[in-house]
This record gives C-alpha cells, structure tokens and sequence, in this order.
C-alpha cells in the first residue's frame, strides 16, 4: 500500500526541504520506490537541494493543468535508482493547487511508487494545507527552539482537524518528531531545550535527532541529499530515522556532545 | 567552551525558561484550537441587535467557549452601561 508522507513544520527555515531530500533518498536507498514533491509553489529550491535545477523542463503545476503528462515532468535522481523528483513551478502563486489536482496527480503517482514525500512550504496557507492535507503520516521537523516547538505544536493540530483523514474519520495521520539541528553542548550547558523537554511538550514519538553539522550546509552546497555525506553525523542520523519509520529499532543516537579532547575545548572549536 | 567562557561560568539556564513558556502558552492555545471560527461574525450581530435597545460598545460584549470533555458551552458577558440607558430610537 503506498503512503504519502508529508514533510511539515509550521516555521521556515527548520529543514523541511533538508529533510525530505535525505528521508526519500533514505527510503530510496533501502530499495523503495520513492517520489519527493515540490508543494512550495513559487519558491522552488527542492530542486537545487537535489541537484537537479538544470533538468527541470515541466512542473507540478504543468502536470496538474494538464499542460504535461507526469511523466515529462518527473525527474529521475541521478545517483539512486529509486528516487524521483516532482518540481514545483517557480513563476506561479499558490492558486495554482487545487484540492482536485493535487489529488489527481497524487493518486496517479501512487499507482508507481512506494513513498510519496510532500514537502511542505512554511506557513499555514494554501500550499502548506494542501500538502499535509492528503497524508497518510506526518514529520513533523522541529528545531529545539520556542517559535519552531509552538508553530509545530499549531501544525499537529491542523493534521488532527482539517486533514483529510480527520475530515473523513480515518485512522488519524500517524505523527512523527523529527528534531533537527540539535546541538548536544548546548543543551548540557541549559541553553537549547533538550530532546525530552520537546517530547514532553509535543507528546508524539520521535523518529530522530539530526545534529547541527556543517555537513548540512556542504551537502546543499553541491546539491546532494546529506544522507549521502555517509560518514557525517547528520547522515547516521537521518539514516536511523529512515530505519525506525521502516520499523526498525535503532537506538538514538547524538544526544550527548562527543568527548573533545583538551586542547579543542581550550580553543572552542571543533577539529 | 572556550577559556574565557569557563571562568564567567554562572548563567541562567534559559532552556528551562523556554520550556516552561511554552509549556504557559500551549496549555492556553490548545484550549482554544478547534473552536467554532463564527464567534467574531457572531460578536458582531450581538453588538447590532443589542445597540437597538442600549448604547453598548464594542468591549462590552464577551464572549467565550469552553470545551468540558466534548459539550461546548458558549459563555456570553454582555456589560450594560450605567444601568441600561436605552439608546435613541430611530
């Protein structure tokens, strides 16, 4: 049965886009077949987190006015064999997506794949809504920060009313913490909320705790999923939340600051 | 940690206070999610019919829900001013 999952948060710049590059490449990687759409209609970058900007020709709003076939607009990763890209358009407003397009485009892509990725623009408007409307699960990416736990907070309770399983009455979107950024040395030091202070506000299970890592940064510098910077913390961890979303068990890991030695504590730098 | 940091060491442990923050304002803002969105439409009318009997402003009609384990109960607080001066009949 294929799953659509969106990618959400409520707040911008949490790691949304980050995240649902690594989620689907994780799940393209464990040998399903994956597809991320783009739903930030207007503000396209899930295309340059990929890597493939340049091999965009037709959109998802192309495909859902009937401009082009899905098949034209679909780009195929690369490096994984099992991964798909759906960009957004770039020139377009939100109107764009309709509730009978969306649906259309996304029972069309169920019928191909394993794992539909949406991932979500910011905000609580029409392109947010419409990407967490037709979910099966929910990641809710969070930073360990005030305005992002509360916009979360604001967003499970947009998932538990105005989706479409609860418009419907169907088993509720399954919720998933995914906590990002998160810096281990400062929480020992009682200046980030620690992952337990953010579990024990939001009340959903955690799927994951990403280090904050110049991995991020390096990997959306070349346009590659930080899931494929292999030896990189964030790498690990997205990998484990990939694993335990699969329903595997897997310990978390990151949650207490590596050991430094003398002199780079002296010198408050990493190596 | 840097050297300099270690030895001003006493500081607030301001993840605390956000914890407790936000624990303040989602008790309050989940008490408040998923109610009926008609109340200002419904303030509104409220204000009209009552402004036919009494001079009443805005801040005197108050309305509220409250949710007691799925029956909503609607709590209305009209203020009347200086014991209901009725207003000027057109």
């Amino acid at each position: 049965m294929p799953k659509i999952i969106v990618m959400t948060s409520g707040k911008g710049g949490v790691g949304k886009t980050t995240t649902s590059a690594s989620f689907a490449a994780g799940l393209a990687m464990k040998g399903h077949k994956t597809v991320v759409v783009d739903f930030d209609v207007g503000l396209r970058n899930l295309d340059l987190v990929m890597g493939c900007e340049r091999r965009v020709v037709f959109d998802f709003i192309n495909v859902i006015n009937g401009e082009a076939k899905l098949h034209q607009a679909l780009i195929k990763d690369k490096r994984l064999d099992n991964l798909y890209i759906l960009p957004t358009s770039q020139t377009r407003d939100k109107d764009a997506l309709t509730k009978d397009g969306v649906a259309r485009v996304l029972e069309t892509l169920k019928q191909d794949f394993d794992y539909i990725i949406c991932d979500s623009p910011a905000g609580i408007e029409k392109g947010a809504y419409m990407a967490l409307y037709f979910a099966d699960e929910a990641v809710v990416v969070t930073n360990p920060e005030v305005s992002s736990v509360r916009d979360s907070d604001r967003i499970l309770g947009i998932l538990a009313s105005k989706s479409r399983r609860a418009e419907m009455n169907l088993d509720p979107v399954r919720e998933h913490l995914l906590l990002t950024r998160y810096d281990a040395d400062r929480v020992r030091q009682g200046e980030m909320l620690a992952v337990d202070d953010v579990l024990e506000i939001l009340a959903i299970p955690l799927m994951g705790v990403i280090p904050e890592d110049e991995a991020v940064l390096r990997a959306s510098n070349v346009g590659v999923p930080v899931i494929m910077d292999e030896r990189s913390g964030p790498a690990q961890a997205y990998a484990d939340a990939v694993g335990r979303f699969l329903g595997e068990t897997i310990e978390h890991r990151f949650l207490i600051p590596e050991r430094k030695g003398f002199f780079q504590r002296l010198l408050g730098r990493p190596a | 940690m840097n050297l300099l940091q270690f030895f001003r060491r006493p500081r607030v442990r301001s993840a605390q206070q956000a914890k407790e923050r936000l624990q303040v304002l989602l008790t309050h803002e989940r008490g408040s999610r998923g109610l009926p969105d008609f109340l200002p439409r419904l303030q509104q009318d409220l204000l009209r019919v009552l402004a036919r009997y009494v001079r009443i402003d805005r801040e005197s009609v108050q309305m509220q829900v409250e949710d007691d384990g799925g029956v909503f109960t609607l709590e209305i607080n009209v203020e009347l001013p200086g014991g209901g001066a009725p207003a000027i009949h057109r």
